[in-house]
Formats: structure tokens, sequence, C-alpha cells
């Protein structure tokens, strides 16, 4: 594996599986009585958030932690970084103060390549989300959570059908995922209003719909993401109703998934908007799973840049 | 001041001596050793080049470029006029601070230095800066534009077009519909939907060239389109030219060989307004300038200081620098491709923008009498770029470590020696 984690790109087919397989592993440990690992021991993680996401950063801080690293946590709000101080000069006191890897979550598209690229910093990074560009962990405990509600898909997605619904143009969970699922042989379905499809998704390797009615009876995984409702303002849809009305996961459209098809979201939900209460509180939903698992798969994630060797038998036990 | 051309060797394949006497060429012949003899041993001797579409940055920002260094860079690139963009701090939108460029360029002495104009005060796109006083002042401006920014008003566009009649003034429009680029980072396409960056779609640049096409046309006045970039936009000026449309338009060297690709790797140094293009965007770009649909390459030289390029991309700040390297990314993405010959580059690099500009002492034959602007070119020659040995005060080239065919050897402005053997020898006021 490569020493950073900034695109889903940086991953073979092999080593996102192997990823998946390492976080199988470590749910194994997070079920018994000892939940920590020492693997990390004496190596410093920084958490660089330069934009709010208590829920990223708790999610990465909880993985460290459980294998033993020291945690620090760096937020934009409050530091010299809201005075203006440059990534290049963040970036150099962190690599001053000897830190291992950074997880560097962004408001700017391509902030965490340039993090790794400039040779400001020597430290692993790992891209925590970058504007609207990439969040690879989401997609990695995305794929995990799909593989556990689906076995007989473990190492090889072909045939699964999934739909990921929303606003696809400035959503870096959609980028990751589409990357992701297909690269494991899932077939995905975007569906949006056209205003928030990117004009270059010919490229992207899946199916654009604008109809959810349909896709919603043909997936075996709804994926819903949230749509700010800012982006009503500059006209991307005339309201918050017709959008929900078109494009929200309300109960007709849950009552017409297949028996077996799962609601995911990336959270946080706006209840009403794209998920209605009872989509997001029903038992096809399984996003309190994706919340756990997120923290499985970023231990497995620090593990593979960090740890080097696969886990063995005793390690676990 | 004399000096003698030895072994020049001209468009047409003669090969002459060439005397500089007092500014201008004196005599032609072979045999001739008068005043200081330079041997340029049958490389190729061309009008100096001529640039519409230079950003020299003072007065406000001397730390990125000043207009010696600028003067310096463009001798280097084998310029000998330049001309100055007008979004300076202050704007250059008065006689006073057109003056004060023009009296700096002068003082510097490598090269002329023409000040354009702003079309509108402060370049705020809303109220028509004093044209005519500048029109009128020593720098005798004539060519205007809120370059950086688009005059986006139509009716303003008008009535700047129209204004500028009374001294047969041209406006240079930066071709970008504001609405359709808010927040914009790179052209919008198959790049732009991977990378998660804010397109820059094609057709904000086309909706106003047809616009002001067609303005143009009404009021009868002369538009100048700077930076074409898409395969789109060459379409519009060639039907404008069909119409008899007294339009031209420029295309910068980088976007005659770079990509919207190169941006993958997020590195702002490719970070340009307007945006690199595609493949498609970059071959029409080249058929426009080969047939003459594209009047000139204008260079966008854009200098920044380090610390606005080293940083994410989107905080970065738009702009590539190009003097020196302008001559060659043209004969790389032009001559050694076949679209065009020497004669061709001469055409679109000196003589037809010195004509547009109305500069009358560059882009002329290399005859007695004429004004000695002139500049050597070993044609055979490859180099590498290296940004450290930049002129220019600034560093952000594009083009870092690649080897370019042509090298400018010498530069001769109003006949004096400015650049020998590829080294800056002259400057200072005469």
């Amino acid at each position: 594996m490569k020493r950073h984690l900034l695109s889903i790109n940086d991953l073979s087919q092999q080593e996102a599986i192997e990823i998946l397989n390492t976080t199988s592993e470590l749910s194994k440990i997070s079920d018994g009585p000892m939940k920590k690992l020492p693997t990390l021991r004496g190596r410093t993680i920084v958490n660089l958030f330069f934009e709010d996401s208590t829920r990223t950063r708790i999610s990465f801080e909880s993985a460290a932690k459980r294998l033993s690293a020291d945690v620090i946590n760096f937020s934009a709000k409050g530091s010299s970084v809201s005075k203006g101080e440059s990534l290049k000069d963040t970036a150099q006191t962190l690599q001053a103060m000897g830190a291992d890897a950074v997880v560097i979550r962004h408001g700017a598209s391509g902030a965490a390549q340039r993090l790794a690229d400039s040779g400001w910093i020597s430290a692993s990074v790992i891209n925590a989300g970058d504007g609207t560009h990439e969040h690879p962990t989401q997609a990695l405990l995305d794929a995990y959570t799909i593989r556990s509600k689906f076995p007989q898909y473990r190492d090889d997605f072909s045939g699964l059908k999934v739909g990921i619904v929303g606003d696809i143009l400035h959503s870096r969970v959609a980028r990751s995922n589409v990357l992701l699922l297909t690269k494991l042989g899932a077939q995905v379905t975007l569906v949006a209003p056209p205003t928030l499809i990117p004009v270059g998704v010919s490229d992207w390797d899946a199916d654009v719909s604008y109809d959810l009615d349909e896709v919603v009876k043909r997936v075996d995984v709804l994926m819903m993401l949230r749509v700010q409702s800012e982006r009503m303002k500059d006209s991307f849809f005339p309201s918050e109703r017709e959008y929900s009305r078109g494009f929200g996961l309300d109960l007709a459209r849950l009552n017409s998934l297949q028996e077996h098809a799962i609601v995911m979201h990336p959270g946080p939900m706006n209840r009403g908007l794209e998920i209605s209460a009872e989509s997001a509180d029903s038992h096809r939903s399984v996003v309190l799973a994706q919340v756990a698992n997120g923290v499985l798969v970023r231990m497995a994630v620090l593990y593979q840049l960090l740890g080097g060797a696969p886990l063995t038998e005793g390690e676990i036990s | 001041m004399q000096y003698t051309i030895k072994n020049a060797r001209r468009l047409d394949d003669s090969i002459n001596d060439i005397v500089i006497t007092d500014g201008k060429i004196s005599e032609i012949g072979n045999s001739l050793n008068v005043g200081e003899v330079i041997d340029v041993k049958k490389n190729l001797l061309i009008p100096g080049l001529v640039d519409l579409h230079t950003h020299l940055r003072e007065p406000g920002r001397e730390d990125s470029e000043t207009v010696a260094t600028g003067s310096m860079a463009a001798a280097k690139g084998g310029f000998t006029a330049i001309s100055a963009m007008a979004n300076t701090f202050p704007v250059a939108d008065t006689a006073g601070v057109v003056e004060q460029v023009f009296r700096l360029g002068q003082e510097a002495g490598f090269c002329d230095v023409f000040p354009i104009g702003a079309v509108t005060q402060g370049l705020n796109g809303q109220a028509l800066a004093e044209l005519g006083a500048m029109a009128n002042s020593k720098a005798k401006v004539r060519i205007f534009s809120d370059d950086g920014k688009c005059v986006s008003d139509p009716l303003l566009m008008r009535r700047a077009l129209e204004y500028v009649k009374t001294f047969n003034g041209i406006i240079a429009q930066h071709a970008q519909d504001p609405a359709l680029t808010v927040g914009s980072q790179m052209n919008e396409g198959i790049v732009s939907s991977k990378l998660g960056l804010t397109g820059w779609p094609a057709v904000a640049e086309e909706a106003i060239i047809a616009r002001d096409i067609l303005l143009a046309e009404h009021v009868g006045s002369r538009l100048h389109i700077c930076h074409l970039t898409t395969a789109g936009g060459v379409d519009l000026l060639r039907f404008a030219k069909s119409r008899g449309i007294n339009v031209t338009a420029e295309v910068t060297p980088h976007h005659l060989l770079l990509t919207d690709e190169l941006v993958e790797n997020y590195d702002p140094v490719y970070k340009v307004n307007p945006p690199l293009r595609t493949e498609r965007d970059v071959m029409a770009l080249r058929a426009g300038l080969a047939d003459g649909t594209i009047d000139i390459v204008g260079t966008d030289h854009a200098p920044h200081p380090t610390e606005d390029k080293d940083c994410e991309w989107q905080s970065a700040a738009f702009g590539m620098v190009g003097l020196e390297t302008a001559l060659s990314v043209v004969v790389k993405s032009m001559i050694e491709t076949k679209l065009m010959n020497w004669s061709d580059l001469v055409d679109r690099m000196s003589i037809a923008p010195a004509r547009i500009a109305g500069y009358s002492n560059h882009g002329g034959k290399i005859a007695v009498g004429e004004a000695a602007n002139l500049t050597v070119i070993d044609t055979s020659a490859n180099w590498i770029v290296d940004r450290n040995r930049l002129a220019s005060k600034s560093r952000n080239t594009p083009f870092e470590s690649m080897s370019l065919p042509a090298q400018v050897l010498h530069t001769f402005f109003n006949g004096k020696l400015v650049l020998k053997d590829s080294q800056i020898v002259g400057g200072g006021s005469n």
C-alpha cells in the first residue's frame, strides 16, 4: 500500500479488499473484552481539521486510541489557522512536532494531496474529506457495511446494484463510493436532478437516472446523500419540498425497495429533506452500523499505513 | 551607438551584415564591420516580438514583478515591445498611472512598455474610466482592457466600443461571464468532475465573445478578444471574420500546449484564468492561429510570488509567467507540428500585434531606415527551462524542467543591444 490514502484511486482492488479484511479481523477484537491494541504505541497521529466535523474527527480519534497511538487534535477554529496561517506553515509545524500521520479534513479539494506531495511533511497523510473531491475512508466503511449485510459479496461485488441519491456534484462521499464500489465490481446508478450531476459524469463508471421511483425497485443498496439547503438558494432546485418529492426517500419509496435492500446515509441526516424519519429509523437503515464500522475501518487504515505487517492471531486474542 | 550584426540570416534565407546607427538600420550589405560587431553565425534575425498582454504588477505588487524586471524578462524572451495590463494597485485608469508605467518602462530601457488603460474606473465594471485622458497622455494609450475581469455589462461594453472610436482605440475583452463562473477553479469537464473543483465552462467565454462580436458589428468599432481558449470561440471568430466584423483575437502560448489534465495533481502552477482546456480545444486553437482566425499570440505573463502558489489549489492565485518561454512554446506547438513556418510565427508574434496596437516602431521590415527593434534566434537550439534562472521576479512557470526548442540569443531595442548571448546586458534610458 502507498504511504498516503488521498483517494480511492490510491488503492488497488486487492489493497481495498485487504483493508476490508483487516477491518473484519479488528471487529472481532471490538466484540471481545480487550478493545485496545498496542500496535501504534508511541506513534503520533494528528487530526488536522480545517472544517468542523465532530463525527469524523471522533471516529479517527477513537480508531487511533484503540491502536494505542497518541492523538493530537488540531482544529482550525480558534487556532493560528483562522488567523491566516497557511497550510504549509501548519504542516511544517506538525512535522517539527514529529507527527507520524496526519488526518486532514479541509474545505479545499486537493488539500490532502497538496499536503502529501509538496514535501512540507514526511508523515503519512490520510484524507478525511477534501472539499468536493473525496472522502476515501467513508467509502471504505460503506463498502465494509455492505459486505457485512451481504456476506455473499465478500471480495467481489459483481451483481450488487447500488443507487447513490442526492447532491452528486458537491459530494466527496459519492466520488469515493463510485470509485470504490465499481472497483469491487458493483453496478452504481447515480440519481439526482440534472443540476446536481457533474457535467463530466459521462466519464464515470456509473449510470445516471433522474427517476428515483424506478431505481428504488431494483437496487440492493440505496445510499442517500445529505443535501444542503443552501443549494436551493443557488437554484440547484426550486424548493426543499420539490426536492423531497422527487429525490427524497419517503415511506412509499421505502416500501417499494426489494425485501433485502438496505438504506445507507453518511450522516448527518436532514430528516424530512432527503430522507423521511420513517426511512431513517426503519429496520432497513444501517446508519448506526456505518458509524460503528467507521471506527473499525479507520483502525484498519491506520494499521496498514503505519503498522505494516498483517495482523497475527496472537495480537487479536 | 553603432553595431554590425554579421552573418544574419533572414526569413528568405539571405545572409547579410546589418548596420545599426542611432537606433535605425542604416545599411544592409556584405563585409560590413562598423561599430561593435556581433557575429550571429547565420542565426535567424527577425523583427522584435510584440506582446499585447503583459502583467507587470507595478505599481502595487512590486513583490511579484516590476516594470524593470518584467522588461528584462521581455528582452530575454525576444520582445522589444510589451503592453502593461491595467490591473495594478492603483488601477491604471487615469492619465497619471499610465504615464507612470510608461515612464518606468522608458527608464528601464529594455523594451517599449506601452500601458493598457482600464475600461472602467477601478475595474469595477460600472463606470467608464477617463479613456480620452489616457489616450491623450504621454503614454498615448490605444488599447483599453479590464483584463482579469470582464466588462460584463452589455450596455457599458457598447458605450466603451463606441467611445474609443474618437481616437481609433480598441477594447480588449477578457471574455468571462461572471455569473457563470462564480468560484470557478478550472475548466468544467471530465477532469473537474473527477477532482471536485468548481468548473469554468467554455460557454462562459463563448457567450461573451458572441455578444461582443455582435456589439462591435452594430457600432462599427474595434474589438480584440484576449486569451481565446475554446474551440467554440475559434468558430465564433471565424464567423465574425467571415462577416467582415473588425475583431482580432489572441491566444496564449500555454493554451497552445497545456491541457486541463495537468490539474490532476492539484499543483497550482497550472492554475490560470481562463483555465487550461481540453486537447480538442488546444487543437482548435492551433488550427485557428495557423489559418489566421486567431491573429496573434499574447503571453498573459502573470507573475505571482511563491506564497501565492505554494498553497492549496483553491487559495492559489491564477496566472503563469510567460515572456521568457513564449517564443519556444509557440515553436514547439506550431512549428515543430508543421502547422506554421517561421514567417507565420513572425507575423503572429511581431507584425500583427504591432499593427493591431499601432506600435509603429515595431514589427516592421528589416530594411534601411527602419527602427532597429530586432531579435536573433538560434532556431536549432534546445534549452531546459529553469525557473530559478528567469529574469522575471516570479517563478510560476508551468514549463519548469521542460526541454523547449529555439533560443533567443540577442535582442536589440531601439538600436541598443539589451540581450547578448542570452544574457541581459543593456538597459537604462537612451
